[in-house]
């Protein structure tokens, strides 16, 4: 079939004809997987932060109807009792990596009676994802994940992505608000800042990639695992939290009210 | 061909060449696709004890974990936390202990993945580990212990012990004691909590009942150690206390002679 399309002049335009299944377009491409990617870029925010001493994860989600139940409809999932596996895009997607997350620290159990490593479970879960790039009898996962632990060799964070590529982050981002998100993860000290600190500026990044002129309800989701939760991954406190979005929220309106200065 | 093809009907001597020297019953040969299992305890704990009193259970176990009548280990810990408000204690074969403390581990770790709210509670244990004894026996492959689950139990928290062993066997009492203890220490028990006197018996009144059983089973099962744990569960918490003593007495010994007629 692929000659009658090759040998079709109105559709060799490059990637027409090879973006229909897993296999190499001439000059080295997988359009399949690459799709992948465009399930993630509208998606809600994801960001993660690694800190002096545990991670940070925060995803802000659009609510969509005032029907939903707050704070029921959990995205961040947690993988044994020392991981966090946040995943935007697709959300079946993300839903059946954490579920495999969860089979491989298991096994990892059964194996070696200790928890996961989480370079490990970044490996085996980046090699889980990157089959799924090499049969045309599935599709890749339409989810960019990230992975937060804390062990004693200190807080890692990964980010995971559609063709199963991973990487060690200080700070990472995904989803519709990456791009400001990574300019303002980028002023963070990493080395230096604290678990708490790290909370308040999580909400501040999320609060500035919102698009203030669609008027949408978010809702913040954020977990860390580190130093100060005893090397467990739960979700930060109602309490902090909200006092992080009190923070946000001032730096936001801060911003504006110097803007308005210097345009006068 | 296996050997085993070779083998006559039953009851009849054999007279194939592999039994030449040992002219074996064909009775005393494994049928080919038969299973057996290790059927008998090898490393074991003794006795295990537990008693409610007024806003509260407690449950004690020694530290000994015998090889026969060799006391092989005398630092092993038979009472496990699970959860938040439950401590189960075992007594039998301590590597079937081993797999059940990971597999009470797991089932901790796969409850905290729902995020609802709801916790183990010690009659969910109970029926978890009474429901794992029966089917293992059901399989001719049993875990060969004696267990007490004790802890707080529902929104009120109801002083619960219950009992489960290796055949499946269940009950639930005000106390309830297995090996050794069941014979020397239930009578103790049952005089401070029988007709409902266990709800006015206090924690402190408990724990002496605890020690004096513990020092008769000290006195009188040549399988039990001077060193052991107790753990008080109320609504609280978990008060684990652990290498308690208690005194024995011996100065009568020097008035004993011979067995009989000596007087010297």
């Amino acid at each position: 079939m692929l000659f009658t399309v090759e040998s079709d002049v109105l559709m060799s335009s490059i990637g027409t004809g090879y973006d229909l299944g897993l296999f190499f377009s001439p000059d080295g491409r997988l359009f399949q997987a690459e799709y992948a990617y465009k399930a993630v870029e509208n998606a809600s925010t994801c960001i993660g932060i690694k800190c002096k001493d545990g991670v940070i994860l925060a995803l802000d989600s659009v609510v969509t109807s005032k029907l939903l139940k707050p704070k029921a409809n959990k995205r961040i999932a947690t993988v044994d009792r020392h991981v966090g596996l946040a995943a935007t895009g697709f959300i079946p997607d993300g839903q059946h990596l954490v579920n495999r997350a969860r089979e491989e620290a298991m096994n990892w159990r059964d194996n070696y009676r200790s928890p996961i490593l989480g370079d490990t479970l970044a490996d085996r879960l980046g090699n889980y994802v990157q089959v799924f790039t090499c049969y045309s009898s599935v599709r890749p996962f339409g989810v960019m994940s990230f992975l937060s632990t804390y062990d004693k060799q200190g807080p890692h964070l990964y980010m995971i992505e559609p063709n199963g590529v991973y990487w060690g982050y200080n700070g990472a981002a995904a989803g519709k608000g990456r791009q400001v998100a990574r300019n303002e993860l980028e002023k963070l000290d990493f080395k230096n800042i604290s678990m708490k600190d790290a909370v308040k500026e999580a909400a501040k990044i999320l609060y500035t990639t919102r698009d203030e002129e669609t008027n949408k309800q978010h809702e913040i989701e954020m977990t860390w695992v580190g130093a100060e939760t005893n090397g467990m991954h739960v979700p930060v406190p109602d309490d902090l939290l909200a006092e992080a979005e009190a923070y946000a929220q001032r730096s936001i309106e801060g911003e504006d009210e110097v803007e308005d200065v210097s345009m006068q | 061909m296996s050997f085993l093809d070779l083998t006559e009907p039953w009851g009849k001597n054999l007279s194939n060449p592999f039994f030449a020297d040992a002219q074996r019953s064909a009775a005393d040969v494994e049928l080919p696709g038969a299973v057996s299992h290790t059927q008998s305890p090898i490393v074991t704990g003794s006795s295990v004890l537990a008693l409610k009193f007024n806003g509260g259970v407690m449950i004690a176990a020694d530290n000994l974990a015998s090889y026969g009548s060799l006391m092989r280990f005398y630092d092993e810990e038979r009472l496990t936390k699970v959860g938040n408000n439950t401590v189960v204690g075992v007594g039998g074969d301590i590597s079937d202990y081993q797999h059940i403390q990971h597999i009470l581990d797991k089932l901790e770790i796969k409850e905290q993945y729902n995020n609802d709210g709801h916790a183990l509670e010690p009659s969910h244990v109970h029926e978890y580990l009474a429901r794992l004894f029966y089917y293992r026996r059901s399989k001719m492959d049993p875990l060969w212990n004696q267990a007490i689950v004790a802890g707080v139990d529902g929104p009120n928290k109801e002083p619960y012990i219950a009992f489960a062993d290796l055949r499946g066997t269940t009950y639930t009492s005000e106390a309830i004691a297995t090996g050794f203890a069941a014979h020397l220490g239930m009578p103790l028990l049952r005089k401070v909590t029988e007709d409902d006197k266990w709800k006015s018996l206090t924690k402190e009144q408990a724990r002496a009942v605890i020690d004096d059983c513990m020092r008769v089973l000290f006195y009188r099962d040549a399988g039990s150690l001077n060193k052991f744990s107790v753990a008080t569960i109320t609504a609280e918490g978990i008060e684990f206390l652990t290498n308690q003593k208690v005194s024995s007495n011996w100065a009568f010994a020097e008035k004993q002679y011979g067995y009989g007629s000596q007087n010297v």
